[in-house]
């Protein structure tokens, strides 16, 4: 999957020293800012062609932020975000729009980012058309291609969203995200909302599409075993800030933070033997982060 | 005898596209101090068992149409909605998922808690304030005094789901039934519920009815598991077992289905989940066969199974299993032809 190396001068994606704050207000009729939240705080990292980076990390962490400002779906406080060579932050609307193009996302509910007034076939034609891309021939078309890429029967492309379950739905999700092509897709929990026998079809697929297309992703999720399963590197967030970053054996095996360490204990597995010795080692950390004074964990 | 006892209950919705079967003939039994996981996915019916066992499923459309759920004895689906409500919290309690939308957001939580205890006790307020206090010590709030004067916002998920179940624990129930008490936490907070849970379990000699779709959770906590898939049973042993020597072709491919996080970087990369393909049946009108045939990779057209439901048998001591192709025999098959 990495097996091409990234070209010399960089990566497909670097975000250096990210940062995003929200405000806090305060007043009802003066409003003053009071202080700031500082959901991502100073992150960065590099995303090779053909990669996949998996961001992980809890409720809160920063990890959905930093997918919604690299896509430029917020504006970040400060920053830089290079993609394909050029500097996100500074683009022009026009430009920006163009960039668009390459760079797609695949959200977590399937049921809240359909849609729900527009047909399936209208679902995944929207990319195609905002950017004018195609006559409404051969859009019709290409819909029925990328239905049939992702398992999706084309034949239903004039059926709503709402007559399909959620793994379905994904589906319909990945189709769009893939009509224009992009070189970046950031997964944002694509999987959380769906059964585990429905959540394996999913990442298979997008396993299938990653060899076939040269994808990249950006894969964020709060399931540690699903992004070790789909990752190559590994980014692991916490408060705002990246704590841990490295390849996937590196960060499973031999995790350096302290907090990585926490989550990973934290984790069941499926096997009450290996539980039994997981949960005594949980215990264990959770003794040494009290003794030394680090009571969050 | 068992603490609970569920035998051939059959929860069904009736509404107007049909009659659902929701829950269609399952029985199992908890003894006291043990905890008994119910897994599967959504819409197999987990969440209407536990909620029938409360009696607490929406009548109508919901009834219980057949079955017993006996509890020390006494059958509790006869009993009427005051009987029942003395059962409720004294006896048996439940905690919930979502911890966000359990706790009523205009009381503060001490009001919450007292309610609760003098609802089933004759206690005095200040003694349920009291007895409110030790509970939120219990389960690990700090400061416990003075935020029974806080209200539920002002609480993050963790610390709620630690408040419903020190409301849960508020009258020391023998039975406490938790419905993905852990699902909507991050897995630091739900490591500290499930150890809390345990803690409690075994302090109170309490017995637990877990019902998850996690695996992993399952594996932590239950000595005994049931498996349930479209309104049935279809495997059933002790956690050990089952996740030892999986039976049941669904269980094997749910199993199969979870990536891992432990085991060696190559094989994790280049091993494929294992996807079942299609979905459950439609419960208003399910198979007259075995309700996994369609999805089964074992189940053929000339096979029994297809057309004849198999009943739940038991495959080793202890070790229950509904299908025409268990794991065992499946090998066994293969042997012979081998030999």
């Amino acid at each position: 999957m990495s097996s091409e190396t990234p070209a010399s001068n960089g990566a497909l994606l670097s975000v250096t020293d990210l940062e995003k704050h929200f405000p806090i207000r305060k007043g009802v009729l003066v409003e003053r800012t009071v202080g700031a939240v500082k959901a991502v705080d100073g992150v960065s990292f590099e995303v090779a062609e053909g990669e996949t980076l998996g961001l992980v990390g809890e409720s809160g962490s920063g990890k959905s932020t930093t997918g919604y400002c690299i896509l430029q779906l917020m504006k970040p406080t400060s920053g830089s975000i290079q993609f394909m060579g050029k500097e996100l932050t500074s683009l022009g609307r026009e430009e920006l729009r163009r960039m668009r193009r390459e760079m797609q996302i695949v959200f977590q509910d399937p049921y809240a980012s359909l849609d729900p007034r527009m047909t399936v076939g209208g679902i995944v034609a929207e990319p195609l058309e905002v950017h004018g891309i195609g006559t409404r021939k051969s859009r019709s078309e290409t819909v029925r291609r990328l239905l049939d890429i992702v398992g999706f029967n084309p034949n239903f492309t004039n059926r709503y969203p709402h007559e399909f379950s959620g793994g379905q739905r994904q589906r319909i999700g990945v189709a769009r995200a893939l009509a224009l092509n992009p070189k970046l897709i950031v997964c944002d929990e694509p999987v959380s909302a769906l059964d585990v026998s429905i959540q394996a079809q999913i990442l298979n697929l997008l396993k299938d599409l990653q060899r076939d297309f040269g994808l990249t992703y950006l894969f964020i999720s709060h399931d540690l075993a699903v992004v070790r399963t789909m990752s190559d590197r590994i980014a692991v967030m916490n408060q705002g800030k990246l704590v841990e970053i490295g390849t996937a054996e590196q960060v499973y095996h031999e995790p350096k933070d302290e907090y990585t360490k926490a989550l990973f204990a934290a984790v069941p597995v499926p096997d009450p033997q290996r539980q039994r010795e997981r949960k005594a080692e949980r215990a264990r950390l959770r003794q040494e982060a009290r003794s030394s004074g680090n009571g969050s964990l | 005898m068992a603490l609970l006892e569920v035998n051939d209950l059959k929860t069904h919705f009736f509404t107007r596209e049909g009659v659902v079967q929701a829950v269609d003939g399952i029985s199992f039994a908890v003894e006291k101090g043990k905890t008994l996981g119910i897994v599967g996915e959504s819409g197999c019916g987990k969440s209407v068992t536990a909620l029938s066992i409360m009696g607490l499923i929406p009548k109508p459309p919901a009834k219980i149409v057949d079955g017993e759920v006996l509890f020390d004895g006494r059958d509790l689906t006869k009993l009427n909605e005051h009987e029942m409500q003395k059962v409720r919290g004294n006896n048996v309690a439940m905690i919930f998922q979502d911890p966000m939308t359990s706790l009523n957001p205009t009381l503060k939580i001490g009001t919450q808690i007292t309610e609760t205890i003098r609802t089933h006790t004759e206690m005095s307020k200040q003694d349920a304030r009291k007895r409110a206090v030790e509970l939120l010590e219990e389960v690990g709030i700090p400061r416990a005094a003075e935020r029974l004067d806080d209200y539920p916002h002002r609480f993050s998920g963790g610390m709620r789901q630690r408040v419903m179940i020190a409301i849960a624990l508020s009258c020391s129930p023998r039975l406490l039934i938790a419905d993905e008490p852990t699902t909507a936490l991050d897995v630091t907070i739900q490591a500290q519920i499930l150890d809390l849970l345990d803690e409690l379990r075994q302090e109170h000699e309490m017995a637990m009815i877990l019902i998850t779709h996690d695996m992993g959770v399952v594996a932590e906590v239950c000595d005994d598991v049931v498996i349930m898939y479209a309104g049935q049973i279809v495997e059933q042993a002790s956690g050990f077992e089952l996740f030892e020597k999986p039976e049941h072709p669904y269980t094997e491919a749910l199993l199969g289905a979870l990536p891992q996080l432990e085991g060696d970087e190559r094989e994790i990369r280049q091993s494929r989940l294992t996807a079942i393909p299609g979905r459950p049946p439609d419960l208003v009108n399910p198979p007259q066969a075995c309700r996994f045939a369609a999805r089964c990779p074992y189940a053929t057209y000339e096979d029994s199974c297809t057309e004849v439901e198999p009943q739940l048998r038991e495959i080793r001591p202890g070790h229950w299993v509904r299908t025409a192709h268990p794991t065992s025999e499946r090998s066994g098959e293969r042997e012979t032809v081998n030999a």
